[in-house]
């Protein structure tokens, strides 16, 4: 069946080579970005795209993330775009098993994706295809308040007892060491998957989210216990369950924290929030056990081919386009990313150099912990930590709840 | 009707609607109501309960697990502090029936521009539901809300009530009680207007006042007003979902979720899409309505039977 697909999609494309104003039709793109920056970076790729074919008549509908996030499974069995923005990872995998994705492992090994886009390869595959095309990831780190640390003498920490002295020292001084907001949760599984990344690399990250080991593991013990490090002295911010991460800005630009494990897509808000280039910085989180393999978190955004979808031959086009060195490099510097396409160049902004010395250097990048766990699984797991952080000593009875979850989800 | 009859009554043969008239044209009048009422309402309750005992993610194949779901939700801590919250709020909201009837007693006098008092009272019955969530989800913040402004006033340091399990359902029950001490007030106005005065007389004649008055007189004619504002706020509560979704999203870590809302979260929310599970809990739900609705409507029909 599928070979037969591929075979009309070539007949298709050849003729089309020859009839292309009288095949080309609408292009429905559906995209879940309107934030300024992003939209400019969407809107200035499109404009470049109708400009090399003018005879596609692109359609583009923004929507909100969120309200994306509901209505994709509505449009895709109901009345499919051509292309629609989504997450690699587990994010597509209802959507892929359910087949409401086009395969473009062929649009991959034409186009040579395979060098190029190497780095996320491995989460865009599912059965052993690959489901769509990414065009931006980010890295993850600690963005700290430089003027703060220059103060008060601290070195960016380079191991775990550094950052616990640097920590100390900032708490000796009352200014929190940490801010995050973990009313939606997702927060705080930025913090545990650096710490047990750092306490047990990528390998037993992975394993984790793939209900290979379980959550009272030792190991992963070892990761909480380097957690209740940081929980017991106080160094994370009070209330933080009733802020969303743009809300423990605050306390960040006006000097009461100095940390913020995050992503770079947080530096706009930073700015916004009255800091300058010279009051932040970046570091990457430090080592915890030593010897082991530094990964990282970047989470990567894609496009995808809707299986319903009417015009998939232009469609193919698109993603073949924005996977483009010169595309990626333009739409990137805009929203202020990095490219994943190995030829594209990276802007010379001081958080995306740092940043892309962080991830190029990774033995491995995970995406997310929401991303690479099944939902239910990081819903739950998510909420275990908003708990561990504000209660605990309820360790035991939290990991015992995840693991009878994860027995479930993973059957 | 009996004249008509009469004069049809020189034709042969009447028509079997013609016959049947006065049984029958009810029904036609009531059938598009009827209609739409099996197909939105008593329909999607026997498919939500057929649909609880598949595992289903909404675009897959649903598979037949017969009675997991509810095995599951036998075993689920996230089941119980939602079962036990709806208490909480079913218990806590019915404040709203005696503090709307104090608003009402208390504003049911003649004064110089009254009316414009009533409707401001009344004013956060009318505004969303979700402005009021945000509205105080401010004013519960620690930082800049005016409860962290009042603690720290008297330099204690603020609680931050929409992050602590044991204070967040409180919090957000308090909210939503605004809005319908409003709804119960406008109820009680209503019922006060038809109080009668004559009886207030013989009362008074009597020597009831105060509370004797308010008990024996004023109140046993505010029995309908009283029997639709704890209907209403029984159903308030138990459908109590906009509040959370604003305030908290069943946060921290569950401990403020309700029934409703934990439904909406494993069946339809960015992490659920589980359809089968969603719906067990909606049944549940439902059966719990199902045991107020049912006694509520024996309690009319007894009033209605007995002449009252």
């Amino acid at each position: 069946m599928f070979q037969r697909t591929r075979a009309a999609l070539a007949a298709l494309a050849a003729t089309s080579l020859l009839a292309t104003t009288a095949l080309a039709g609408d292009l429905v793109i559906n995209f879940d970005d309107p934030n300024p920056g992003p939209k400019q970076g969407f809107e200035d790729a499109v404009a470049k795209f109708k400009e090399e074919n003018p005879d596609i008549n692109v359609i583009v509908n923004i929507n909100d993330r969120e309200a994306h996030k509901t209505a994709i499974r509505n449009f895709l069995s109901a009345d499919a775009p051509d292309i629609t923005s989504w997450y690699p990872g587990n994010r597509m995998a209802p959507f892929v098993d359910a087949g409401l994705f086009e395969d473009v492992s062929d649009l991959w090994e034409e186009e040579g994706f395979g060098e190029t886009l190497a780095a996320i390869k491995p989460t865009m595959t599912r059965d052993g295809k690959q489901w769509g095309v990414p065009y931006t990831y980010y890295q993850w780190g600690i963005y700290y308040r430089k003027d703060i640390f220059d103060d008060l003498g601290i070195e960016e920490p380079k191991t775990w007892d550094e950052l616990l002295a640097a920590s100390a020292t900032l708490k000796e001084n009352d200014i929190t060491p940490f801010t995050i907001g973990t009313k939606f949760l997702w927060t705080a599984a930025g913090v545990f998957d650096y710490l047990n990344l750092r306490t047990n690399g990528y390998d037993v990250h992975n394993a984790l989210t793939a209900g290979e080991i379980k959550y009272t593991d030792p190991r992963i013990r070892a990761t909480f216990e380097k957690w209740q490090q940081l929980i017991e002295p106080g160094y994370f911010i009070e209330n933080h369950a009733t802020m969303s991460w743009q809300d423990a800005i605050a306390p960040f630009a006006n000097g009461e924290a100095a940390m913020y494990v995050m992503g770079n897509f947080s530096v706009d808000a930073y700015k916004n929030a009255g800091l300058t280039e010279d009051q932040i910085d970046f570091f990457q989180f430090p080592e915890i056990t030593p010897g082991v393999p530094r990964a990282e978190e970047a989470p990567a955004d894609a496009f995808f081919i809707p299986s319903g979808a009417k015009n998939k031959e232009d469609a193919r086009k698109f993603l073949a386009f924005i996977a483009r060195p010169d595309v990626q490099s333009e739409w990137n510097k805009t929203i202020g990313q990095l490219p994943i396409n190995s030829e594209a160049s990276v802007s010379d902004d001081k958080f995306i150099q740092e940043g892309f010395a962080t991830v190029s250097t990774a033995s491995g990048l995970a995406q997310f912990y929401d991303r690479d766990a099944p939902a239910e699984m990081a819903k739950a797991g998510m909420e275990g930590f908003q708990e561990f952080m504000i209660k605990p000593e309820r360790l035991d009875r939290i990991l015992e709840r995840l693991d009878k979850i994860q027995e479930r989800v993973y059957k | 009707m009996a004249v008509a009859d009469a004069s049809l009554s020189t034709r042969p043969e009447k028509s079997w609607y013609q016959k049947n008239k006065l049984a029958v044209t009810p029904w036609i009048f009531l059938a598009p109501a009827i209609l739409f009422f099996v197909v939105y309402v008593i329909a999607p309750i026997f498919q939500s309960i057929w649909i609880s005992f598949f595992e289903w993610d909404g675009l897959g194949d649903a598979e037949w697990v017969g009675m997991r779901n509810y095995v599951e939700l036998m075993d689920d801590d996230r089941f119980y502090t939602s079962l036990k919250n709806n208490v909480l709020w079913l218990v806590l909201f019915m404040l709203a029936v005696p503090a709307g009837l104090a608003v009402a007693l208390f504003l049911n006098q003649t004064v110089m521009g009254m009316r414009v008092y009533k409707s401001l009272f009344f004013f956060p019955f009318v505004i969303s539901q979700v402005v009021v969530g945000l509205i105080f989800t401010w004013f519960y913040n620690p930082n800049f809300g005016i409860v962290g402004e009042i603690w720290s006033f008297f330099g204690a340091s603020p609680p931050a009530i929409l992050a602590d399990e044991d204070l967040v359902t409180y919090g957000i029950i308090f909210a939503g009680l605004w809005p319908q001490i409003a709804y119960c007030m406008i109820l009680y106005l209503t019922g006060l207007n038809n109080v009668a005065a004559d009886q207030i007389e013989a009362g008074r004649l009597d020597g009831a006042k105060g509370w004797s008055m308010l008990w024996y007189v004023v109140l046993p004619q505010l029995k309908p007003a009283t029997f639709i504002a704890i209907v209403v706020t029984v159903i308030g509560a138990l459908r109590s979902f906009d509040m959370i979704a604003i305030m908290t999203q069943g946060g921290p870590y569950g401990s403020s979720n309700v029934l409703a809302y934990y439904m909406y979260e494993t069946a339809l929310s960015e992490y659920g899409y589980r359809m089968g599970y969603g719906s067990a809990i909606a049944t549940v739900l439902f059966l719990i309505m199902l045991v107020y609705i049912s006694f509520f409507l024996w309690r009319m029909y007894q009033d209605e039977r007995g002449g009252r």
